[in-house]
């Protein structure tokens, strides 16, 4: 049988078939709604930090170091953030030294100790709808146990239970994070050390733990930065909307005293009548967001860095 | 033949126990790990507390009929819950009529149709957002979005108004239903898209009628969890949207109003701020109550959604 | 080639006669005595399995097998894949404690003592009997590091140095590293990497060896070298391997071990004997098909 080349007329329409390029609208349309989609995002970041930007720096230029210097005031040319700053950054060192070494700890027992028991599954279940808990809620948790019924220890409406709470608040997530990052270290790495005689802490500390410790790093910077932007709780806890002077106490009598941060800050002057303020506020926000937008590049960073040179 | 028998140079404990200490210290180490566990067990169980015994003293105190009024106003004595449910709807749903085809129409494009160079810049543009402190969007609500926006569309909207505050609590969303619309779309496995494109399909036809459907637990999930973190949301309502003293009964967006959540905040920080054991300060604790048990049946259906991606593959 | 090193074991093997008395258990396991000098002449065994069962959960993966590991030599342990091999080889230093719902039923005897015993410690247990495994897995640490680990854990205080380079010279590796200790351990090729692990192993000076598949994930040549190194280590230390290569088994094994998959799935020993004998006059059809390559 001898094979019948296709009649030339076939042959022509299908190359075009195949060559021509078939406009697909359907398609293409698709594609330009999913890059509308990205855009949008990206346009409203922008946006975002344009107008922050337009509206906060010139005061910044103007003020210069004694906005960053100077307390709160009802007179916006004196108006500062370094009760702000103070108040973040004690607020932070506390979640640091609580929620830290806390969430890792549980970490590690959830993934190296736990056996595979109801309790262990209820510990887990637990944090994951913790990490889902609106933070106001965090704010009532913090108004009764650390403001109202710890007053003896923390004193009441202090900057030590705002950091409680937001202790409290961020812990979920240095847990998950830190979880997932021991998860991730290999069995094989466990194994070459419980293989020649290591115990079970032996193995954790020296193998798991500066394997894990990348991740771990990373869940942690986002769970900082994620505290220092939190304002609802603070609300509940106390933080003090409006003037106070914190005289010249020093950081740790601070602790115990009347507080504020940067995003509560930004809250009261937020809701000021006078259009000056408006301003104020933007540059409030150009402090809190190098700071946030700093540590979340860090992690990202850290994160892209991940791979090991070892 | 050799004979040497191995040496020892560490003293061998003769009945292959180990020595105390060691087992003492293992001991030790689980222990202060399994307390340090226990106390994420603590937080929640004071989460209940804190939250149940003032609630239930309000609804003591108070005559249930004022549950039912026509407006949230504290101070007056009217609890109208409804009120503030409605808001919280309608911001939500405003909300999620802007993140959920944002967000899924950006997992799709990282998904399907995205290279690693811009998935390197959209990713950190997604975490760069998510990252955003919401009272900061709040002010760029009230400040950019209701004066460039919502006034240039609808001039006789009020500076304070739910819409602004819908959309700002919209884009504080996208970037939780685009991450786990996302991971679920990969989970799906390339043979089934393969199987596809083998046939001669396009992306689109793809990407809509293979990957999404088989991603869509992930999908409900990722709605699900958004709904979830726009009913909590405060901060961006408390600025955006007014109504710090009560509001009345209201469906109008264009409007001042009030969700659960900035009934809340405005409870905490009034001018004339309320303690002790009023019916009003403890009406913060009803409220609390309330959004604590809408958010958490909320997020355990979502996590069992995503558990069901997971199971999948 | 087998029986020439059986006698000369038994002659000048110092182990088996009472180097280590505090390690015996004065006599209550009577099954003892016949072996100190049994049938052939041939030494007491390190390690006597009785009867052992593993299960995982609810599903047997071996039953009742019953062996014994004798000093000094290469023991084998061959057989088709999922017959259990692997789950025997880590049930004889404990390391299936790892697995949740592991269980072990019957004896596992090191000189005597049931390692499975109430007040034994799984640590020590390993830190006498140690384990290479399939996929070679150098920590992430230096080549000192890597080897140092266990003697560091161990709390050994002498000559750390020295320790290093003589475990690095038994496992053949210390003239390819000894100018680079310091560096990573991962950047060494599949075979030194391999041998990395054993001369970790080695630095905790365990009496027994125990190797997973140590050779399927090299190449030829490595294999050979690991094959060559199995030779030496043997002189100073047990060893037991599973292969699913059979021609690696009849190279460098004294003893093989065959067992294979009944029908509820549990492995079970099917012949045990001299090397030789297992692959040119098997006792049992079984096994002659194994090796013979009709099966597995």
């Amino acid at each position: 049988m001898t094979a019948v080349a296709p009649p030339a007329s076939a042959r022509a329409t299908t190359s075009t078939q195949l060559g021509r390029h078939r406009r697909d609208v359907a398609g293409l349309t698709f594609h330009v709604l999913l890059l509308i989609a990205l855009l949008f995002s990206l346009g409203v970041l922008a946006t975002l930090v344009l107008s922050v930007l337009v509206g906060g720096l010139p005061v910044l230029m103007e003020r210069g170091l004694s906005f960053l210097t100077s307390p709160t005031s009802a007179n916006p040319d004196k108006a500062g953030v370094v009760q702000g700053i103070i108040g973040s950054l004690l607020m932070t060192a506390i979640v640091a030294m609580v929620a830290i070494p806390l969430g890792i700890m549980t970490a590690i027992y959830l993934e190296e100790y736990a056996p595979a028991s109801r309790l262990s599954r209820f510990i887990d279940i637990n944090i994951r709808n913790l990490a889902g808990v609106p933070s106001i809620v965090y704010g009532l948790l913090g108004f009764t146990v650390f403001v109202t019924f710890l007053a003896p220890a923390t004193g009441g409406t202090t900057i030590l239970s705002a950091g409680l709470t937001l202790a409290a608040l961020v812990l979920p997530i240095v847990i998950i994070a830190s979880a997932e990052a021991i998860r991730a270290v290999p069995h094989e790495l466990r194994e070459g050390g419980y293989g020649i005689g290591a115990s079970r802490w032996q193995v954790t500390r020296e193998l798991v733990l500066p394997s894990a410790m990348p991740g771990i790093l990373t869940g942690t910077i986002l769970a900082l930065a994620r505290a220092i932007g939190e304002t609802a709780p603070l609300l509940l806890v106390g933080a003090v909307l409006g003037y106070f002077s914190s005289g010249n106490k020093g950081p740790l009598e601070q602790l115990f005293g009347k507080f504020t941060a940067l995003p509560t800050l930004i809250y009261d002057w937020a809701r000021r009548p006078q259009s000056e303020f408006r301003d104020l506020t933007s540059a409030a926000i150009i402090v809190l967001l190098v700071i946030t937008l700093f540590a979340t590049a860090v992690s990202i960073y850290l994160r892209n860095r991940y791979q090991k040179t070892w | 033949m050799t004979q040497s028998s191995s040496t020892m140079p560490v003293a061998r404990p003769p009945l292959l126990t180990g020595t105390s200490t060691r087992r003492r210290n293992e001991r030790a180490v689980r222990t202060v790990l399994f307390l340090a566990a226990l106390v994420s067990i603590l937080i929640s169980a004071f989460i209940v507390l804190s939250i149940i015994g003032q609630a239930i003293s309000f609804l003591a105190q108070i005559d249930l009929s004022q549950l039912t009024a026509e407006g949230w106003f504290p101070r007056r004595g009217m609890f109208g819950v409804s009120t503030l449910i409605v808001g919280s709807l309608l911001v939500t749903g405003i909300a999620i009529a802007l993140a959920a085809p944002v967000g899924i129409a950006s997992a799709i494009y990282l998904a399907e149709y995205s290279g690693p160079r811009t998935r390197g810049i959209v990713k950190p543009i997604l975490e760069i957002l998510a990252g955003i402190p919401s009272v900061v969007l709040g002010f760029f609500a009230l400040t950019v979005i209701t004066p460039e926006v919502i006034q240039v569309f609808f001039p006789t909207a009020n500076g304070f108004n739910l819409l602004a505050a819908g959309i700002g609590v919209g884009i504080l969303t996208i970037p939780l239903i685009a991450t786990i619309s996302e991971d679920a779309m990969r989970a799906v496995p390339r043979s089934l898209r393969e199987g596809a494109y083998g046939l001669g399909a396009r992306r689109a036809t793809v990407s809509l009628r293979i990957v999404v459907p088989a991603a869509i637990s992930g999908i409900v999930a990722a709605l699900i969890l958004g709904i979830s973190r726009s009913i909590g949301e405060t901060m961006v309502v408390a600025l955006a949207a007014g109504a710090s003293g009560g509001t009345e009964f209201t469906t109008d967006i264009l409007g001042p109003g009030q969700t659960v959540t900035a009934a809340m905040a405005a409870l905490a920080t009034g001018s004339d701020q309320v303690t002790g054991s009023t019916a009003a300060f403890q009406s913060l604790f009803f409220l609390g109550l309330l959004l604590f048990a809408i958010t958490l049946g909320l997020n355990v259906l979502g996590d069992a959604f995503v558990r069901r991606t997971r199971q999948r593959y | 080639m087998v029986m020439q090193e059986d006698v000369t074991v038994m002659q000048d093997d110092p182990i088996a006669v009472g180097s280590e008395p505090l390690e015996r258990q004065p006599a209550t396991s009577p099954s003892l005595s016949p072996e100190v000098f049994g049938a052939q002449g041939a030494p007491e065994p390190v390690i006597r399995l009785e009867e052992v069962s593993i299960w995982y959960g609810l599903f047997r993966a071996v039953r009742g097998f019953s062996t014994e590991i004798r000093p000094n030599r290469v023991t084998a342990l061959i057989g088709p894949s999922g017959s259990g091999k692997s789950t025997l080889l880590r049930s004889i230093n404990r390391m299936n404690d790892l697995i949740p719902g592991a269980r072990l039923e019957g004896k596992v005897l090191y000189h005597g003592q049931d390692l499975y015993g109430p007040r034994i410690d799984a640590v020590e247990v390993r830190r006498r009997i140690g384990m290479v495994f399939q996929k070679p897995n150098p920590f992430p640490k230096s080549i000192y590091d890597n080897v140092a680990f266990g003697p560091r854990l161990s709390g050994f205080k002498g000559d750390l140095d020295g320790l290093v380079e003589s475990s690095l010279r038994r496992a053949a590796l210390w003239d390819e590293v000894k100018g680079k200790l310091k560096s990573s351990g991962l950047a060494l090729s599949g075979g030194q990497q391999q041998r990395l692990c054993i001369a970790r192993a080695i630095a905790t000076e365990p009496e027994v060896i125990l190797m997973d598949e140590p050779c399927s994930a090299l190449d030829p040549r490595a294999t050979l070298q690991i094959e060559e190194l199995m030779r030496e280590l043997k002189e100073r230390y047990t060893l037991v391997i599973v292969t699913h290569n059979m021609q690696q088994a009849a190279r460098a094994s004294d003893r093989t071990i065959f067992m294979t998959m009944g029908e509820d799935r549990a492995g079970y020993v099917v012949e045990a004997d001299e090397t030789n004998r297992i692959f040119t006059q098997p006792s049992n059809q079984l096994t002659e098909d194994y090796v013979s390559g009709r099966f597995g």
